[in-house]
């Protein structure tokens, strides 16, 4: 005890005499002395666990941030000692999280102050063998100067014909973990300057969600909140592993299973989530629209719908044009399809008696355009503008009967559509025993109607298929026909998986679009702001006011410059000619027609699909500027990449330089994300970012300085805009960083005296108001930062409408007047949420009504009515053109107006309903790198035999660039691997721990092997099939590596969204190690050869 | 110092292993909290094929663990559909019922025992009772000779390679001290892992087992609740949905200081015996 003995001493022992202290000190003093007579307790305390404290407690100051992972936005306190950040756990204060967090989220101390973080300029010369430093003054410089170059060389003017202004040589990608001020500053400095290939994670992640929620609701959003899944009755969770992808949101499922709720998760696989769930209903990859097809037969055909909800509410009504054939007439085709364009045409689509057919197509639609145009303004991802906005409906309102009678009722035609999707065929189809889905569908009726409400739960699981839009839609089809949308424990959840995913789809880095969904205009003769507008904008709803929107962002823009004498500028945006998503900009830079790249917090060399085309694609750049923590494998492809294994690539043959920034984390800037409700969260800066790490706030306003002046006396025309731009940002600090609320507040608008708006309904298009992102109009209402709000939980109710700041305009569930009788009365007292007070003259209840607050029940548009005067007091759909949820979406998804069943891209099954194999209007790049793969019953198919599905670990985030590097993630997952069942193993000589070899058309990777019971063999069309499970987090840079799934994916697209197919396709599967080097695209073509495939495999309608 | 031995209740875990979904948030959060080295590099990760677990278990460098059991049991109140697929493969190696078939998860920690070997066998005081009841070792006083780690009934105990010492769990005793719950119990996103008054988890531990039971789930027990146990009741105690065994927890731990006091007075007895003994020789030489 002798140590102890000289080390203690009692704290605040000043007051005693010395000899007593130093007495005290001895434990044996203590021992004999005190009541510890063991010596066990306190007598054995040393002095260190005497003097014990948490740096908790120490702290200098507690700042309040948000978590960077996933959508679910957990607050967090960053705990400042020094000028350091020493601590940072859960808020207990958010509404969300309840102080929890995730192991990711539990590991950001390490992930922002960790060693694994760069903190220095870095610069590969052309052909250089390593990377060399250089000074952050310089680099930008050099990347000043590299854009202006490109820009100059690849201006295009026009094409074909028509005004473009615009440059196709720059591209950039990456977003959706940035703050939305930031994607408002990369998104206006590259419009500014021409750039039209401006995408994010977005794309990849969750396109399609806008285009099914948005086509269906109005909204391209999750309609709740996730605290709300508490108050469901059932919870179907498919095409999300939701415990393990968003624990911490997890916790309002167990809330609702806790209050008696019942789960169920519909997965490939058995996860954590269905651990957890009262039922896991194993499917066969991307068969979802057949299992949901099933549902939806099942109400229908046995009158289980909600009959109350959906006369009123929806579509049902609504008759159709004669000249509609659905696919019960044409196999498996809707009526309009140009097998040669492989595009559908929507006129007869469309709602008899709207003459003019609502389709996004042809609302670009201008006097004077070209015949033919109108295909590649569709491929020009329109859909997604329906973030916020149904389609137009033209012409005079449609008929209606409300019987549901007239055979070609939207009713009646759904009941047709789904009428073959019987028990039998789901269970043919998916694996799925009738026993099974019968009990899924017992579930959700029983669980909904006036009493009860059922919510769906989805995330990528659903979106990244070829028709990942229609997955959706499904989900929405069948949610109205239940009575489930716009109330409490109701509606879809769509869990996205970025920090501000959402936030960079509504202020979108996308190519598509301007923010807040409006449209990116397309190139034409002679077009005006006038003519954009009137080609767009819907005669009813809230989309009527379009133009005010517009004008708005338009003076955000360009401030003094924009004036209603030259169109507020509208001719400096510049035009689209077709998709630009980043798959066809990867296309661009393999044609050497794209030349130079940022990545922003965005790995595409691991997480894009066909990871290797990614790669070529960067190999083809003159220059690319990669931001992030680390050196990700998008950074360091020319060094060490898979290429240079197999000798496809050398450094000295390589041309591209590459200059790496390093990021500033979340603790080192003010800003705001969006999360998956749409809540924006203000997140403040703890500390500064050290070394040469700084925001990419910093890096767009500063970038965009140095142009600036650098072309301050050019007389050229094509720099106006760029000049033009407002770009006068207050900064702040050592580092001269821009001020993040002076941009929320520009994102919030103001009016002609610089008052912030507070609605979007100020909003003006006579150019006297500006407003960088219209619904977000009210988030810096009265010159206060909303989003920065943070009043606890513990003291507001579940609704929590004082914690942050969700658009539109603070609502949290939206369509919440579909929570009301078409009478104005609550469904029941149990559901109750928003109400008619008639007494008052408005409507009221728990959340802010997504209603006119004053509009009653009874109100009735008189004939001709336009804009919002146009929808009735009973519409709950206010963003829709006919204010009804859209069981038929006669404009919108470009692949059908109800949601069908078609196999995958790959599949080794043929489609069992209809003779159309796989969804005809998919989107295709044949290329060598990029070979599709015999399906059905094609020879060769079975060369593939397995079903891959690919998907995320709680253990890690994304392509990994926030957790491979993170020695406390790493260890928890520490190498790529594959599950497969007992069964697969033993057919194939597999073992657990052991490697094996997964092989596609596309590429070959290694994995170790997980044998595990919770991978399932099914049977399907008579026979069993087995499916691979492949996370995607992995690549060869960083602490925990392995090779990319994305290695094996291919990429195909979903029409609507652009959004790739890659969770679900099929492979072989052997044991042992891949081959290295030239031996490895030597395995990839002989199983291409085995299997016959040819650049037209796959290909066909 | 405060002596707050009469007024601070115990404190304690209770891990209600029912509604873990294995995030292993408690596992990152106690590391983050605790400076607990990571590993150096790629060499120290190990992909174990162990199911979701790959930290191993509980050990110096891993104070909470999450254990991951894929079992072919009927799960109590759970349904696993793929079960009814006639897979039509008789004789498959590994083919069987999937309805049988449940994955537990459970996070693992130093049970706090109430009679705790570890702290009567350490010779130089490093382990000692806190106020709050816990159990702790005291890095500046451990000398590494590591006699508790063969004592401690469950295995938790552990010395680290580098320095010798051995570290484990210490129910966070530096915020408790500021009045803050433990890093764990605050990160776990369900709620799996509580921490407060011993006393009140009990109670609610008693609830939350007869409602389990209730709803079905036979096999649903606490582990470490009973004071009357081998050990004398845990700080840190478990709800689990199966055998401890399955979760590699001993069925039936006792302390393993239990028989010393009896070891001792025999030991006393066998010396007295022996000095008897030996004056009676020189007494009879000189006889």
């Amino acid at each position: 005890m002798t140590a102890a003995a000289t080390a203690f001493s009692v704290a605040g022992a000043g007051y005693r005499p010395l000899m007593r202290r130093i007495l005290e000190s001895w434990p044996v003093y203590r021992q004999v002395t005190g009541r510890d007579r063991t010596g066990r307790g306190e007598a054995a305390k040393s002095r260190r666990s005497a003097e014990l404290t948490a740096r908790t407690a120490t702290a200098d100051r507690v700042t309040k941030s948000i978590c960077p992972y996933c959508a679910v936005g957990c607050g967090q306190n960053v705990y400042v000692k020094d000028e350091k950040v020493v601590q940072i756990e859960g808020d207990p204060d958010s509404p969300i999280s309840r102080g929890r967090l995730c192991p990711k989220g539990s590991a950001t101390l390490q992930l922002t102050t960790g060693s694994s973080r760069r903190h220095q300029v870095l610069y590969r010369p052309p052909h250089a063998k390593d990377w060399q430093p250089l000074d952050l003054d310089t680099a930008m410089d050099m990347v000043a100067e590299r854009v202006i170059a490109t820009r100059k060389q690849t201006w295009q003017s026009e094409h074909e014909g028509s005004e473009t202004n615009r440059t196709m040589g720059i591209a950039s990608l990456g977003g959706a973990t940035l703050d939305n001020e930031e994607n408002y500053l990369i998104k206006k400095l590259l419009t500014g300057l021409g750039v039209v290939q401006i995408e994010n994670q977005a794309r990849v992640c969750h396109s399609s969600t806008v285009v099914g929620l948005g086509t269906s609701f109005g909204r391209g959003g999750a309609t709740g909140f996730m605290q709300d899944l508490q108050h469901s009755d059932c919870i179907v969770i498919e095409g999300s592993n939701f415990a393990e992808c968003h624990p911490v949101g997890f916790q309002w499922v167990m809330a609702a299973k806790a209050r008696g709720a019942t789960v169920i998760h519909v997965d490939p696989r058995f996860t954590r989530t269905s651990a957890l769930a009262d039922l896991h209903v194993p499917l066969r990859a991307g068969t979802d629209v057949a299992f949901l097809g099933g549902i939806i037969n099942h109400v229908l055909s046995t009158d289980a719908y909600f009959h109350d909800f959906v006369v009123p509410y929806t579509n049902a009504a609504t008759i159709v044009g004669e000249e509609f054939r659905d696919t019960e007439d044409l196999d498996g085709l809707f009526s309009g399809f140009d097998e040669e364009a492989r595009k559908y045409d929507f006129d007869t689509w469309t709602y008899d008696g709207a003459p003019v057919a609502p389709a996004t197509g042809q609302r670009d639609e201008t006097p004077g355009q070209r015949e033919g145009d109108r295909g590649d303004v569709r491929a020009a991802g329109r859909s997604e503008q329906h973030g916020s906005g149904g389609p137009a409906v033209e012409g005079r309102d449609p008929e209606r009967d409300e019987t549901l009678r007239h055979p070609r009722c939207v009713f009646q035609l759904l009941k047709r559509h789904y009428a073959r999707y019987t028990p039998e065929k789901v269970e043919e189809i998916c694996g799925i025993p009738t026993a099974s889905f019968e009990k899924v569908c017992r579930a959700l009726v029983e669980n909904s109607g006036p009493e009860r409400t059922s919510q769906f739960v989805y995330a990528v699981g659903w979106t990244q298929h070829s028709t990942g839009s229609q997955f959706i839609r499904a989900a929405c089809v069948l949610q109205l026909l239940l009575g489930n949308v716009g109330r409490p424990g109701g509606g879809i959840q769509a869990l996205r998986g970025h920090a501000s995913i959402q936030g960079s789809s509504d202020i979108p880095t996308l190519f598509n679009l301007l923010p807040g969904y409006l449209p990116m205009p397309y190139a034409h003769h002679q077009q005006t702001l006038e003519t954009f507008i009137e080609a767009d904008r819907a005669r009813k709803g809230f989309w009527a006011n379009m133009e005010a929107y517009l004008v708005s962002l338009l003076k955000a823009y360009w401030g003094d410059k924009a004036t209603k004498d030259n169109d507020f500028c509208f001719g400096y945006l510049p035009k689209l000619t077709g998709s630009h998503s980043t798959y066809d900009t990867v296309m661009e830079q393999l044609a050497g027609r794209c030349k130079g790249y940022f990545l922003m917090g965005e790995n595409p060399a691991v997480g894009s699909a066909n990871a290797k085309m990614q790669r070529l694609g960067m190999a083809n750049l003159e220059w690319l500027v990669v931001r992030d923590f680390s050196l990700t494998e998008s950074a360091t492809w020319w060094q060490d990449g898979p290429e240079v294994d197999t000798g496809e690539l050398t450094c000295e043959d390589n041309a591209t330089e590459v200059f790496f920034f390093p990021a500033a984390a979340h603790t080192e800037k003010d800003g705001s994300f969006t999360n998956t409700n749409r809540w924006l969260q203000w997140h403040h800066a703890a500390v500064l970012p050290e070394g040469d790490a700084r925001s990419d706030l910093w890096f767009m306003y500063h970038l965009g300085r140095k142009i600036r002046a650098k072309l301050a006396d050019s007389t050229d025309p094509i720099d106006r805009p760029v000049l033009d731009l407002t770009w006068d940002y207050p900064v702040e600090g050592p580092l001269a960083e821009p001020s993040a609320a002076a941009v929320l507040a520009e994102i919030n608008g103001h009016d002609a005296d610089g008052k912030p708006l507070s609605a979007y309904t100020q909003l003006k298009a006579d150019g006297s108001t500006a407003c960088g992102c219209w619904i977000y109009c009210g988030v810096y209402a009265d010159g206060v930062n909303q989003a920065a709000r943070r009043k606890p939980w513990t003291e507001q109710d579940w609704i929590a409408a004082e914690w942050a700041w969700a658009w539109p305009a603070n609502r949290r569930i939206l369509y919440n007047r579909a929570s009301a009788r078409p009478d104005g009365t609550p469904w029941s007292e149990r559901k109750k949420l928003v109400w008619w007070d008639a007494a008052r003259g408005r409507w009221t209840g728990r959340d802010v009504p997504d209603f006119e607050p004053e509009k009653a029940p009874g109100y009735r548009p008189a004939e001709g009515a336009s804009g919002v005067a146009a929808l009735s007091g009973v519409d709950p759909f206010i963003m829709q053109a006919d204010g009804k949820g859209w069981l038929y979406a006669p404009a919108g998804v470009l692949d059908g107006p109800m949601p069908t069943h078609y196999e995958p891209q790959d599949s080794p099954f043929p489609n069992a309903l209809y003779s159309q194999q796989r969804n005809p209007a998919r989107i295709l790049f044949p290329h060598e790198h990029n070979r599709y793969q015999p399906s059905g019953d094609d020879p060769g198919s079975q060369v593939y035999p397995y079903v891959v599905t690919t998907y995320r670990l709680t253990e890690h985030f994304t392509a990994g660039g926030m957790s491979r590097w993170t020695p406390y993630l790493a260890e928890l997952q520490p190498e790529m691997f594959c599950e497969i069942s007992p069964e697969l193993a033993a057919a194939k000589g597999l073992e657990n721990r052991g490697w094996a070899t997964i092989v596609t058309a596309r590429g070959a990777i290694e994995a170790r092997v997980l044998v595990t019971d919770r991978m399932t063999p099914l049977r399907v069309q008579g026979r069993v099939v087995e499916q691979i499970g492949l996370p995607y987090h992995w690549g060869p840079n960083g602490m925990a590596t392995g090779d990319a799934a994305n290695e094996l994916s291919a990429i195909t697209l979903d029409p609507s969204s652009h959004i790739q197919e890659v969770k679900t396709f099929s492979a072989d599967i052997r044991p042992g190690r891949r081959p290295r080097g030239a031996a490895l695209p030597e395995l990839v073509r002989s199983y291409q050869d085995k299997a016959g495939v040819t650049e037209r495999t796959g290909t066909e309608v | 110092m405060t002596d707050t031995r009469d007024t601070q209740p115990r404190m304690g875990f209770f891990t209600d292993t029912s509604v873990c979904i294995g995030c292993k948030a408690c596992e990152v959060a106690c590391k983050e909290w605790n400076a607990v080295p990571g590993p150096a590099g790629s060499a120290g990760l190990n992909f174990t094929g162990d199911s979701y677990d790959n930290t191993g278990g509980l050990g110096a460098d891993t104070w909470r663990h999450v254990a991951f059991i894929e079992q072919r049991t009927p799960p109590g109140g759970q349904e696993n559909i793929g079960s009814t697929v006639d897979l039509g493969m008789p004789g498959m190696p590994g083919e069987h019922d999937r309805s049988e078939f449940r994955w537990l998860m459970a996070s693992d920690v130093c049970k706090h025992c109430t009679h705790a070997a570890c702290l009567d066998v350490c010779p130089t005081g490093a382990l000692f009772r806190t106020e709050f009841g816990t159990v702790v070792v005291q890095e500046d006083i451990c000398n590494g000779c590591g006699y508790c780690v063969p004592a401690c009934p469950y295995g938790v105990i552990d010395q680290r390679e580098d320095d010798g010492r051995v570290w484990k769990c210490t129910m966070c005793y530096d915020r408790l001290g500021a009045g803050q719950e433990p890093a764990c119990a605050k990160a776990c996103p369900t709620d799996s892992i509580q921490f407060g008054e011993l006393d009140v988890l009990r109670a609610r531990a008693d609830e939350r087992l007869a409602q389990l039971h209730e709803a079905g789930v036979g096999d649903a027990r606490l582990y470490g609740r009973d004071p009357a146990d081998g050990v004398g009741g845990n700080g840190a105690f478990f709800l689990l949905l199966d055998e401890p065994e399955v979760y590699g927890l001993p069925p039936a731990p006792v302390v393993t200081t239990r028989d010393l006091p009896a070891m001792w007075r025999r030991a006393g007895a066998a010396a007295a015996t022996l000095l008897v003994g030996l004056a009676a020789t020189f007494l009879g030489r000189k006889r």
